[in-house]
Parts: structure tokens; sequence; C-alpha cells
């Protein structure tokens, strides 16, 4: 939410350095306009956001409304005890840590061709976007056929496999296969910022390393990807905060059997399968404050700062 | 994607949109004349489930007056998909949503919750005359009618004549599950269940436990304080029953993924004794079609034989599971009255011996049993008893929390190879008590 920036100033350099009355008047004038858009996102978004936090206070079950009470924390309590819990965040946090992984490398390489590409430029960066152009519910679908033992093709293509494995039949190979579904959807998303960090970095100091010397790796390591920092952590910001949330494929590919189930997708059981509302916010409540947890440690491992990344100093 | 692409197309491109904004207004505005109706005549909204859908859509038109439009609208396919888009628009209280067609489960749940109108009076003696005691049960809740049954459903055990001669099994005396497994082992035939994770799977175990005189829980009405009786002499006798067939050879290889279409296959296999198997009316036609088609011959048909649904307990009559189709009118309709008199009229006898005839689907009324058409259609012996099968058969437990009981009870009796008889009743119960007095995930 930046709105000094974007109002419209005459004179910028007066406006700077010293807090005149006119720049006062200016910023009043930025609340004003900005506050319609504020009042908006508070109607759609902190309304039903607190709403979440009443109801996650209750046990309540929209069939049984007469049977609701007011328990304070007892639903956090009952979440945080569980096991089934615990169980579900581990292997969210397999899902983000693999699938982001695999993203940023496979992302950077693509980004890579997508900024030295010298012919048929178009045609190339479209293609490596059309993955992500493509529905969660359907790319999940395709990779349900494709990793089916009964008319898919993965298996004919693994040497060694045999032709009626089951890759939904075991915990991992059932998660292997929502990973692959995953990456494959999402790392366009990730070579698309990382694209924009690629443009950045400043043809002259790459051209300078050369003419000292540095070779490909040393250009790469000590020129490129420093000056990358700030786009990269965007990007893992992003896709680790969206990875989190993991939800289609698994409902698509495995509907959580063989313990494939994510945090949102226990959530989504609580509160859309078995209507009990209570017990489903505390949960989309405690995954609101891990996706914070998870950005702040983001945030603090690449060392970036926010208003730096987005090139306001 | 908009966003790829050049700027130079930008003259085509925003005519074709044009041109897409103007088709899409007149499908709109088309479709919002359609809804309002051309006469101002008021359209009762009926979800179904996607069963029998072409009759049902005969008699929406039938049912369909001077006063209102019947209009079908289709529900998914799987019954937690139906539960949850029903709940989802009567939660937010929907007006449109006027008749629905409901699985027994979901009467209780709905009906607790306030979504449904009752059927007072006249209505209510109206749609429950004469219905069989194991679908009236279904549309019952704190003693008033929530819905009109439509149609009934029940299990009965389908087997080879030839195979339980061999087994020297006298089919005419009621039979029990430790006579079937041990008739199908000893002779290379198997025993077809449903036993995959899912809502099939209860309706097993579930009759199993009736079967032996006790229930999964009891007390429903009261909600969440309902008495969990699972860890009781029934329960492990039903659990028994499940570790036998496990570990026998009467198991399919696909117990535990099994559902109603798994073992199919197996009662006429290309070599084989064939198999003994649990399943819902709509076996017979289906196998009656495979004359048709040629897949077996008449002479296989013939070797088709059915018995009521085997005992848990030897001397204790059987519990035959009890499902179809509840129709329930939505409590937030405009037009309550119209939407009554339309769900009396799609579970009229008419209505209900033109499912069974041309659908598969038994009428949940007694007297359609005896009508000429299904008298023609099947052998008087299998009316009979499924007649006998939804009378003295038993529903699964009737709750405002039906969903957390069978989840929670799913969650512990799956794998069937894991049951066992002196653990899984107990652990369940645990599990069970602990869901519904809300400390514990599901």
């Amino acid at each position: 939410m930046t709105t000094q920036t974007e109002t419209p100033v005459k004179d910028r350099r007066a406006a700077k350095p010293v807090e005149s009355d006119r720049s006062k008047a200016e910023a009043r004038l930025g609340q004003k306009l900005v506050a319609p858009a504020i009042i908006l996102m508070l109607v759609v978004t902190a309304f039903p956001m607190l709403r979440a936090l009443y109801l996650s206070l209750f046990n309540y079950s929209l069939t049984a409304p007469d049977d609701r009470e007011f328990i304070w924390f007892g639903n956090y309590a009952v979440a945080l005890t569980d096991p089934l819990l615990w169980k579900t965040t581990g292997i969210t946090v397999l899902y983000m840590v693999v699938t982001v992984a695999f993203e940023l490398v496979i992302g950077f390489a693509f980004a890579m061709v997508m900024h030295r590409v010298i012919f048929a430029r178009g045609i190339i960066r479209t293609s490596i976007l059309v993955p992500y152009g493509i529905i969660t519910v359907v790319s999940g679908f395709a990779w349900q056929f494709a990793f089916s033992y009964q008319n898919g093709f993965v298996n004919s293509w693994i040497p060694g496999l045999a032709a009626d494995f089951n890759w939904f039949g075991e915990t991992t190979p059932a998660v292997i296969a929502i990973m692959v579904s995953e990456i494959w959807k999402t790392t366009p998303f990730m070579s698309l910022l990382l694209l924009a960090g690629l443009a950045q970095v400043s043809e002259d100091m790459i051209e300078a390393a050369k003419v000292d010397g540095a070779t490909w790796t040393q250009r790469l390591t000590r020129v490129i990807l420093p000056n990358m920092r700030a786009a990269i952590m965007v990007a893992v910001l992003f896709r680790a905060l969206d990875a989190y949330r993991i939800f289609d494929n698994i409902f698509v590919m495995t509907a959580g059997a063989q313990n494939t189930e994510s945090i949102s997708f226990l959530t989504y059981r609580q509160t859309i399968e078995q209507f009990q509302i209570g017990i489903g916010s505390a949960l989309s409540v405690l995954l609101f404050l891990s996706v914070l947890v998870i950005a702040f440690l983001i945030v603090k491992i690449f060392r970036v700062d926010l208003a730096d990344a987005r090139q306001e100093k | 994607m908009q966003k790829v692409g050049g700027g130079a197309r930008v003259r085509p491109r925003s005519r074709l949109r044009r041109a897409a904004a103007a088709g899409s207004v007149t499908v709109l505005t088309a479709t919002l004349l359609s809804a309002c109706g051309s006469s101002g005549k008021p359209t009762l909204n009926w979800y179904v489930n996607p069963d029998g859908v072409e009759v049902l859509t005969q008699y929406a038109a039938e049912c369909s007056t001077d006063d209102y439009d019947i209009e079908i609208q289709l529900l998914p396919s799987g019954a937690t998909d139906q539960r949850t888009q029903l709940a989802r628009r009567l939660a937010a209280e929907d007006s449109s949503t006027d008749l629905m067609s409901l699985d027994p489960v979901f009467v209780p749940e709905f009906a607790n919750a306030g979504w449904l109108l009752e059927f007072e009076g006249e209505a209510g003696d109206a749609v429950t005359e004469g219905v069989l005691d194991g679908p009236l049960d279904t549309v019952m809740w704190e003693d008033k009618v929530y819905a009109a049954p439509q149609w009934a459903n029940t299990q009965v055990l389908w087997y080879r004549k030839s195979l339980a001669k061999a087994a020297g099994l006298d089919m005419t005396q009621p039979v029990t599950f430790d006579q079937v497994i041990d008739a199908a082992a000893d002779n290379g035939g198997t025993l077809g269940v449903q036993a995959n994770r899912y809502e099939a799977y209860v309706v097993w175990i579930n009759a199993m436990i009736l079967g032996a005189g006790g229930d999964i829980v009891s007390d429903t009405e009261a909600g969440k304080d309902a008495k969990v009786d699972i860890d009781s002499d029934a329960g492990k006798a039903a659990a028994a029953v499940i570790q036998k067939l496990a570990d026998s050879d009467a198991a399919q290889s696909d117990l535990t993924v099994s559902n109603e279409g798994t073992s199919l296959g197996l009662m006429f296999p290309a070599d084989g004794p064939g198999e003994f198997m649990l399943n819902w009316t709509f076996a017979y036609k289906n196998y009656e079609g495979l004359v048709d088609t040629g897949d077996i011959t008449q002479e296989q048909f013939d070797d088709l034989g059915f018995a009521r649904y085997p005992q848990t307990v030897e001397g204790e009559p059987s519990a035959p599971p009890v499902g179809g189709i509840d129709i329930g009118v939505g409590a937030f309709t405009e037009y309550p009255e119209y939407a009554l008199e339309a769900a009396q009229c799609v579970a009229s006898d008419e209505a209900q011996v033109a499912l069974a005839r041309d659908a598969g689907l038994m009428p949940a009324r007694g007297a359609n049993y005896d009508s000429p058409e299904l008298q023609e259609a099947y052998p008087p012996e299998l009316l009979e008893l499924w007649q006998t099968s939804l009378d003295e058969g038993g529903a699964r437990p009737k709750s405002a929390y039906y969903a957390l009981i069978s989840q929670a009870v799913q969650s512990r009796w799956h794998s069937p190879t894991s049951v066992d008889p002196d653990s899984t009743p107990a652990e369940s119960a645990k599990f069970l008590q602990d869901v519904l007095d809300g400390k514990a995930l599901l």
C-alpha cells in the first residue's frame, strides 16, 4: 500500500526534502483518495477474518445450531494437541520445501532461457508460460490420468517400473505425483518473477566481470545472483506461501487418501464436509498464523528490506 | 492469460471482445427470462441425484401443474458432493431450493439444522401411508415427517446356485456370514463386499452390528450426547466377521478398495465357480442385461440365486441395509404449498412403479410390489425378498452428526485387513466419543 509515491506532484524537488504544508496536504489528499479502497478491503477481508476468529471460539456444527456453545480457546487446544494436525503440517511443509526448491532451480533455468533467447522469443516465452495458464484442477486431472496405471503413460516411460504400479496406492508415490503436478503447474510463475529480477541486473556489471576474467560460474554466483536477491526472495515468498496452502491437486488426485492431505485440506474437511464450523475456523486461523510465520522467516532468511525489493529507496 | 501477446492486434481483439460481451448479454437475458417463466408462473427447482434421471424428468413434467413448473437440477454423483452442495445452498437460506432428492442419512442432519419443511398433518399421512418400515424410519426425525419416501434400496446375498450346492449350503434357510465365508473358501469361490474407505463400508459394518442385536450409537436424538455402543459383543461379532473374511481365501484380491462395482464381474468368471456377493437391488437388472448383450448365457443367469442378508450371529435375524431416496422440501422455499404438493406427486405410486420398471429403483410403498408391471419384470420371490428385507431391515444411525460418526468409524475400521475384534471396536468407540465431544480432529 504505497500512497505517497503515486500522488500527483508538480514539483518533486520541493516536495521531498522538507515536510512543507503542501506535502502534508498532499499526504492527506492521498489518504482520502485511498480510503475507499481500504474500506472495501476491510469489508471483504477483515470482516470474514474477524468472523472466523469469532466462530473459532465456539463448538458449533452447522447441522446442530441449537447445540452451539462458547468454549473459549477449546478448539485451539484440541487442534494443537491432536497428532493429526502435526502430521498434516509435516506433509504440508514437505510439499512446500520440495516443490519450491525444484521450482527455484527449474524456474531459474527457464528465466535464463527467456532472458537470453535471441530467436523466436515470443513463442519460447509463451510456451514456457503455458502450464501457468492452465487451471490447477485441469492440470491435476491431466497428471492423475498420466500417473494412472490403467490409462497413463508414466509407468511405461520409467524403466524398471511395473506396468500396474499404482501411484496412488501408497503415501510416497502419491505425494511424488502430487508434487510433480504442482511443480509443472507453477514453475512458469517462478520463472516469470525471476525473469523480472534478471532484467534488473545491469549488463555493465556483467561486462565488467567478464573483462576482469570472471568465469561463467563466477559471474552467476558473484554478480547475477547477489543482485537478484530481492527478486528471488519475492519469488520464493510468493511460491512458498502458495505451496503451503496447496489444495487443488490433492483434492483432485487423491482426495486426501493415503495420508496425502495438507493442512488446507484438513481445514476444508472440517468446515465443508463435516459442517464443523467451530473447529474449522480455528484451523483456518492457525493456517493464517502459520502463513505469517513462514513469510516472516523467509524475509529474515534473505535479509531483504521489502521496500528495497520494490525499489522505493 | 491475456497479458501475453503483442499490442498490434488490439483492434480485432477488442471487436471480438465486444462480440463476446454482446453474446453473453443475450445469453444472460435469455436465462433470466426463462428463469422467470414467460407467464410469471413459478418454477420449482428439484435437485436430483443422477439415478433414473429420465424417469424423474418425465415425472417433473407430469407433476407440473397450471400453477407451477418443476425443473430438474442435477446434483453431482458422489454422496458427499451432493450433501455439501445442498448444504451450502440451505445454509445460505436459498429460496430457490424447493425440492431435493435426499439420501436417507441426510434427512436427520438437514431436519435438525432446520433446512427441511415438515410434512404436517395430512401431507405427512399421505406420504407415509403404506410405506415399508425400513424406508419409513428414514424420513422420521423427532417423531415428525420430514421427507417423502420415493424409492428404497436394500441389499441381499446374491450367489451362484451351483456354488452353494457344491458347498452343501441349504439356501432356503437363513445362512450366517461364517457359513458363507467357509462355503466360498472351501470351494474356490469368494464373498464380494464393499470395504473401501467410504460410506458403503459403514453400511456393511452397521448391518452386521444391527444383525447381532447391537448398534453403533444409540439415543442419537441427543446429538453429541448420543451413547456410543460400538464397543460391545455385537461390535466384536461384526469385527470378527471382517477379520475372518480378510484372513480367508474367500476374500477378493481388491477387498480393501472394493465397492459395489468391483465384485459384479466375479459372479460369472471365465473359469471358477463364481461368488457370493452382498449387493443392492440393481444387481438383478445388471445381470439380466448381460444376457441380452450376450456376455453371459441364459443358463448362467438361471444359476443366479438370491437370499436374505446373512446373519452375523446364528439364530439372530439379519438386518439388511436400507437405502434409497427421500424427497425433501427446502425450508426457505418461496412456494411451500406447491412444493409439498409436488413432493407428494413425484413420490406417488405411479412414479414409484415407473422408477422400478424403467430404472430398477424399488418402490418405498409395499403395495406397489404387487403391481402387474413389477410382477412381470422381476421374479415374485425376489420382490418378496426385497419387501421383507426393507420391512425388517435397519437404517444407519439417524443423527445430526452422522457425517462425523460415519467418518470416525471408517477411519478406525479401515483397512479391513487390520480389523481385530479385540481392539478395533474399543478403539473406534473411544475415537468416536472423542470426536463427538469435540476432543479429536477427524
